[in-house]
């Protein structure tokens, strides 16, 4: 290999120019692939984890009610007119077991028990409708960490204390160490101390979300001792679904992924990934042609020259590998610098860009690149490396 | 590289570098090379078909000096590139050093030019890249890979014999047409062939540079023992050779 290397680098050498501009053409490309490829997994990564920040990868709910009808005598033919029951709200039968089944499950990180239910905020004269959630703050904050969102005191909930959203704090007047009044339903009331005051950026879950201790929950929406969603986070994110899937058979319940409550924005992503793969594919489809044109005027520039070396007892397969060395070398090169070049635009793009969101580098997305851009060089120049391994010497040194 | 390494033939496994003449005789006769029955057309099996080499016998021996002259059209170059192994001729037989080469495929033949043919065209053509010196160790190169420093001093001492040896490390582009010419023929003998063969090596130099030249095959020729076929339109130079091979439409009219 060698003598290779040493003809294939001469010869770029030689024609720098050349070599230069279609390094610059490599890299530009690379460096498109590499900006793109990390800003759109950064924006996902991101938008992913504000989607669940503020939700469950799981949750686990009672079965929905039915109706149940009597069989009908065989042969029979019933038209059926169904009026779809109201669901209560209803505690999850033995949730401790379900809880301690769920917990066993290795691909399962977390679990919570929540006691949800609807109430009334009352301050004054103003009345808000807001969804109580009861719930074990140290289980409750592994599956989302509410303390990181507290603008005001602290995630502290228990003997009267509750914690509110920013919104609904703002629509009542509420600061931290202010009574507010809790009515449900049934008649049943409370009064609770403000203790802290989150902001999860969800205009919905800000104006309406009120966590309570869960026994004072459980009373207040009548529900003593039960558990109405078993919240559970896991390992590997886009595997919920399926696990979802597994853990409604395992369970009889109800349960549903962060995959399928967000189907759109699901969809969403896995559109933008497709056409980030299809922009890719594109741009190293161009540079893998600009490589093969390189080396094909290369060849037919140097036939004479090829012509003398096959005279001199250079074989075949020699002259097939000093092109293939320079499409690779042009590959591994093109791509070093366009790598270097794309995490300089990531690096631009956080410091001067919109700064909605902060990109980390992909520094493992390098040497795939590379990887990827050196098979590509080699393969896109196989035809000009064949070409040149099978010209007739004695054409080719006649070839002016 | 392995490719090249060993030579199959229907006489056993040989190794190029050790493809000497063959002694036929204890006279000291070795024969390099024997023509039988050349002949060689194109476009076989068309209406165009034309055959330009009709059925050539020669025989070339050690220390043999040569010339192949004709005019234009009788076919030298063709004969040139089917000794030099670079062409297939339609039918006979030609043997190097008494072996057959129509069994050869294209791995061996490569291997055999690289080997044992030194190869001087009339265009100089050295490898613009490289230089003088790199360009002389190339045959070596190409075989056996990065030169050791004994092959590197054998470089220098063939570029010392034609006279360059101060130009060592310059590029081709910077050389003269006669000195470019004459780092061709340190190239053709770096791997000692037993055979050099020159394509109108003279052909754009004035007269006095090719004088020079001819100088040079006619010392490596005695001190080397190769044998030498030149090909020439100049019949000053061919006059000076040991033989004359005459060539007119594809057939020898004449040897002395």
């Amino acid at each position: 290999m060698w003598i290779e290397s040493t003809i294939a680098l001469k010869f770029m050498r030689q024609g720098l120019t050349q070599t230069i501009l279609i390094l610059v053409g490599i890299a530009v490309g690379v460096s498109v692939i590499v900006f793109i490829t990390t800003l759109v997994t950064g924006l996902q990564e991101n938008i992913i984890e504000r989607t669940l920040g503020t939700q469950a990868h799981i949750r686990v709910q009672p079965a929905d009610e039915i109706n149940a009808f009597a069989p009908s005598a065989p042969g029979t033919i019933s038209l059926t007119l169904e009026d779809k029951r109201a669901q209560r709200l209803r505690s999850i039968n033995n949730w401790q077991q379900v809880m301690d089944a769920l917990e066993t499950l290795p691909e399962i990180r977390a679990v919570s028990p929540v006691v949800s239910g609807p109430g009334f905020a009352r301050r004054g004269d103003v009345i808000k409708s807001i969804t109580l959630v009861g719930m074990e703050p140290e289980r409750y904050e592994k599956i989302i960490p509410i303390s990181q969102d507290i603008v005001q005191g602290a995630f502290k909930v228990g003997a009267g204390d509750a914690v509110i959203g920013q919104q609904l704090a703002d629509d009542l007047g509420i600061r931290v160490g202010n009574r507010m009044r809790i009515e449900t339903g049934a008649g049943r009331g409370t009064v609770v101390t403000i203790a802290g005051i989150f902001e999860l950026g969800v205009r919905e879950l800000d104006s309406r979300y009120v966590y309570l201790d869960m026994k004072q929950t459980q009373s207040l929406v009548g529900l003593f001792g039960a558990v109405t969603v078993i919240d559970v986070a896991v390992n590997d994110l886009f595997d919920a679904e399926n696990i979802s899937k597994r853990l409604a058979k395992l369970t009889s319940l109800k349960s549903e992924s962060w995959m399928k409550t967000n189907a759109q924005l699901m969809n969403a992503l896995s559109s933008q990934t497709l056409s980030t793969s299809i922009i890719n594919f594109f741009v190293a489809l161009s540079v893998a042609f600009g490589i093969a044109s390189v080396l094909a005027i290369s060849v037919t520039q140097r036939t004479r020259e090829i012509g003398i070396l096959r005279a001199m007892g250079t074989t075949q397969q020699q002259m097939l590998r000093v092109f293939l060395i320079q499409g690779a070398l042009l590959g591994m090169a093109g791509s070093a610098a366009g790598s270097f070049v794309g995490s300089a635009m990531v690096w631009a793009f956080n410091v001067f860009g919109p700064k909605l969101f902060y990109i980390p580098l992909r520094t493992d997305l390098i040497p795939i690149v590379m990887f990827a851009a050196t098979l590509t060089g080699t393969l896109a120049a196989m035809v000009p490396a064949w070409r040149a391994s099978k010209l007739d010497p004695v054409v080719a040194i006649r070839y002016v | 590289m392995s490719d090249a390494s060993s030579i199959r033939t229907p006489g056993g496994n040989i190794d190029p570098t050790t493809l000497r003449p063959s002694t036929t005789g204890s006279n000291g006769h070795e024969e390099v090379l024997r023509l039988d029955k050349i002949t060689k057309s194109y476009n076989i099996g068309k209406p165009t078909e034309v055959e330009v080499l009709h059925g050539l016998n020669m025989r070339l021996e050690r220390h043999d000096f040569a010339a192949l002259i004709g005019p234009s059209g009788s076919g030298k170059s063709t004969l040139l590139n089917i000794i030099g192994l670079l062409d297939t001729p339609t039918s006979g037989e030609l043997y190097l050093m008494g072996q057959p080469t129509s069994v050869m495929d294209d791995a061996q033949r490569t291997a055999i030019r690289g080997s044992a043919i030194g190869f001087v065209f009339q265009f100089h053509h050295l490898i613009q890249a490289f230089t003088a010196l790199e360009n002389v160790l190339m045959p070596v190169m190409v075989a056996r890979g990065k030169p050791d420093r004994e092959t590197r001093e054998r470089g220098m001492a063939l570029l010392a014999q034609v006279g360059l040896d101060g130009h060592a490390h310059k590029q081709p582009s910077e050389l003269s047409g006669g000195q470019q010419q004459r780092v061709a023929i340190a190239r053709a003998l770096m791997t000692r062939p037993a055979l050099l063969l020159a394509d109108e090596p003279t052909g754009n130099l004035d007269s006095k540079t090719a004088g020079g030249i001819f100088d040079l095959f006619r010392q490596f020729n005695a001190e080397f023992g190769c044998a030498v076929l030149i090909v020439t339109h100049d019949p000053r130079l061919s006059d000076t050779c040991d033989r004359v091979i005459n060539l007119v439409d594809g057939q020898i009219v004449s040897e002395d």
